[in-house]
């Protein structure tokens, strides 16, 4: 009974990990979804064709990253280190479960080998291109990555550990195949004759001169320090931008599929203009014990597509190094336009969490973390949302905001409601009498 | 060349082919009403029936709408929806990108259905079915740089048709550093237009002359009466309307199109 108990200890302590770890993801999950549904309902399960095609060339097929070279390329590289090695990850599971080595072997044959030989390469592709991440980020050439300004304090962190945590999985995952390929080659029980490794032979001399536990035994971390770096990883995601990694996915497949010069219709406001426009109408009755509210104040107020937006956000910059306010030194930050609703969502997530589904406290997302200089200083250019290379919105949720401004606070510029005033009265946003509207036809 | 109303046409029993929606900018800004009047001698030439709303047009909202103000937006659409559906418009032309945006895109959700274009779109049209002449020596020799308007580029997906226009009468096209789908704003959209920048340590239109000065171009095209005010002050800003000429699309064409005979020309 004891011996029996001890054998399988491994197993069995694997197992616990690994519910332990894509148990506590799959809560977060759940978390994160509520939030999410704290936004308004907006039904996007239309045109599935389309939107399958823009997910598999703008997610899947990195279109829009590779507009810029040299950091479209170490993404692609990376991202293909991510997806491949997690084919690796499955006979890593599938390993500690079963307390098999090396699985897929005996019946991948030569194909295995071919496997194992590209997750090397990749995974060494991975490190260089961390490492050129990490000296883009640090060596301050390129502004948007700058930690300053939007990126101060836990985003920047956030990004370096990123980074940091990706180049000790792939050295962890080299470091285990060395110590294999050297057990493999004395021979020992277990390890048995299986994979190439055209990397980490590089290392194998390291370990030449180690005894077979010690070997044993650097392999076993290695393994464990591996997967367990995961599954840690895994729920990180939601706390980091690298969330992204699956977000994008989702709202690449809810893009925005009209024009991007189309804004959306406020339905509580043609409401109201149907009813000034014909005095018959009467309120109906269903909605007219709440009060209507135009445009947003409060994260509850976006679409849950807008805060999905937010979630999916990878902090690249990109928006912003195009944006004609933020370049022309205004205070508008499209991504950090992102980063706030992302901000606002999880703080008032949280505090619904514990007060109740519907607790709302003397915060808003207008005002508290987003002001109106920044919202005024926006062109509505689109070049934020061309620029994103998961299709995020930056544009909607400035616009919702503004009409908040305008339709709940009348707070506009002075000149905004003179020209509001003008478009009324004179149907021209300049002081001109209708009268005259066709006179350039007789002026030379 | 004569100009008419639809309600004349209306009058006479008759419905235009093409409405040109003439915009607020079109009507009332100076620098745009010259393109008003371009484009309205090139949809002459090209012998469409074309007539404009007259005191009838209203603005179309956008600048309400981009600041905010979605109740005055509604309102104006729905009031110029029931103008064009009550003379059964069925075809709008117009020089102004934020109209064409609006018109095209945004009215349909409150009941107006029209085949909208950009001016460069129907100019397009007209040069390919040979509607419209050019002699090529106008503008020979002559440097040019176009500079895409958001709500024509980015907001609709339409970088051709501009530069299909230019390409007619130029040789070639300076494109400047960022142009397509990353050409920097003017810096008018979004009803910037109509208010003071925000704090800033720059004009935006300032950051896109300067741009545009960069390929020293004798001629900066533009597709959009906003843009060309913006531009046409940046120049002046740099004091350099002597050498380089600010003109819309609608300008270029008409100035390279074969004259119109005299008996057309009158009125
Ligand atoms: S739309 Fe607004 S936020 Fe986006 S790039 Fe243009 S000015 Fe900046
Ligand atoms: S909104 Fe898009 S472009 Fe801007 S930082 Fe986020 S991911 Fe990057």
């Amino acid at each position: 009974m004891y011996p029996a108990t001890m054998k399988y200890l491994p197993n069995i302590l694997f197992l616990m990990c690994f519910l332990a770890g894509s148990g506590y993801f799959a809560w977060q999950m759940r978390r994160i979804i509520r939030n999410i549904r704290m936004g308004r309902p907006l039904n996007l399960n239309n045109r599935l064709p389309e939107r399958l095609k823009i997910m598999a060339l703008v997610a899947l097929g990195q279109s829009k990253m590779v507009r810029r070279p040299l950091a479209g390329v170490m993404h692609v590289i990376i991202y293909l280190g991510f997806i491949i090695i997690n084919i690796e990850v499955l006979e890593i599971v599938l390993d500690g479960l079963l307390g098999s080595h090396r699985l897929f072997a005996p019946y991948l044959g030569r194909l295995y080998d071919v496997l194992i030989g590209s997750f090397e390469i990749l995974a060494a592709g991975v490190i260089v291109a961390c490492l050129v991440f990490l000296i883009r980020r640090y060596g301050g050439q390129v502004q948007r990555l700058k930690p300053t300004g939007d990126l101060k304090g836990w985003p920047s962190r956030d990004a370096v550990i990123i980074l940091a945590t990706e180049i000790i999985l792939m050295t962890l995952f080299l470091t285990m195949n060395a110590a294999d390929g050297v057990l493999q080659t004395r021979g020992v029980d277990h390890y048995i004759r299986a994979g190439a490794f055209p990397v980490s032979a590089g290392l194998q001399p390291l370990f030449a001169g180690w005894s077979e536990a010690g070997l044993v035994f650097l392999e076993r971390f290695c393994w464990w320090g591996h997967i367990l770096g995961i599954l840690a990883f895994l729920n990180y995601l939601p706390h980091s931008k690298h969330f992204h990694i699956i977000l994008a996915f989702p709202n690449t497949f809810y893009s925005k599929l009209e024009p991007k010069g189309q804004l959306p219709l406020d339905e509580n406001v043609l409401k109201e203009v149907r009813m000034m426009l014909d005095p018959q109408a009467q309120p109906d009755s269903a909605s007219s014990d709440t009060m209507p509210s135009f445009g947003a104040k409060d994260v509850t107020d976006l679409t849950w597509k807008q805060l999905l937006d937010a979630y999916s956000c990878t902090e690249c910059g990109r928006c912003t190094s195009e944006c004609p306010a933020n370049l022309t030194g205004k205070l508008l930050s499209p991504r950090k336009i992102m980063m706030s609703v992302r901000d606002r969502m999880e703080e008032l997530g949280r505090l619904r969490e514990k007060h109740g589904p519907h607790y709302t406290d003397n915060k808003k997302l207008l005002g508290d973390y987003i002001t109106p200089e920044e919202l005024w200083a926006c062109t509505t250019c689109n070049a934020c949302a061309e620029a994103c290379p998961v299709n995020i919105d930056p544009v909607s949720v400035i616009v919702d905001l503004r009409r908040s401004l305008v339709m709940e606070s009348s707070a506009a510029p002075a000149a905004l409601n003179a020209m509001f005033s003008n478009v009324e009265n004179n149907g021209a946003p300049w002081q001109f009498s209708p009268a005259d509207r066709a006179n350039w036809i007789y002026e030379s | 060349m004569q100009i008419k109303t639809v309600a004349e046409l209306a009058a006479e029993g008759k419905s235009p082919e093409v409405l040109f929606w003439v915009g607020c900018a079109g009507s009332f800004d100076d620098k745009a009403k010259k393109v008003s009047k371009a484009l309205a001698s090139l949809l002459t030439q090209a012998g469409i029936e074309w007539a404009i709303l007259g005191q009838e047009e209203s603005c179309s909202g956008d600048p309400a709408r981009r600041a905010g103000n979605e109740f005055l937006f509604q309102m104006m659409a729905l009031q110029n929806i029931q103008v064009l559906n009550g003379y059964n418009i069925r075809t709008i032309v117009t020089a102004c990108p934020h109209c064409f945006n609006t018109l095209k895109n945004e009215y349909p959700a409150l009941g107006g259905h029209y085949e909208v274009f950009h001016h460069s779109q129907f100019l397009q049209k007209l040069l390919d079915e040979g509607r419209i002449r050019i002699r090529e020596e106008v503008f020979k020799g002559k440097k040019v740089t176009f500079h895409d308007p958001c709500y024509l580029g980015r907001a609709n997906g339409e970088y051709l048709a501009p530069r299909a226009v230019i390409r007619k009468v130029f040789q070639n096209i300076e494109e400047m550093e960022r142009h397509g789908q990353r050409a920097l704003c003017c810096g008018a959209g979004g009803a910037q237009m109509f208010k003071e920048a925000e704090k800033g340590l720059k004009e935006v239109n300032i950051e896109r002359t300067e741009e545009a000065l960069r390929v020293h171009p004798d001629i900066l095209a533009v597709g959009c009466p906003f843009c060309k005010t913006m531009l046409s002050d940046g120049v002046k800003h740099f004091e350099k309307e002597e050498h380089i000429r600010v003109a819309d699309l609608a300008e270029i064409l008409a100035e390279a199109a074969a004259p119109i005979p005299e008996s057309e020309s009158k009125n």
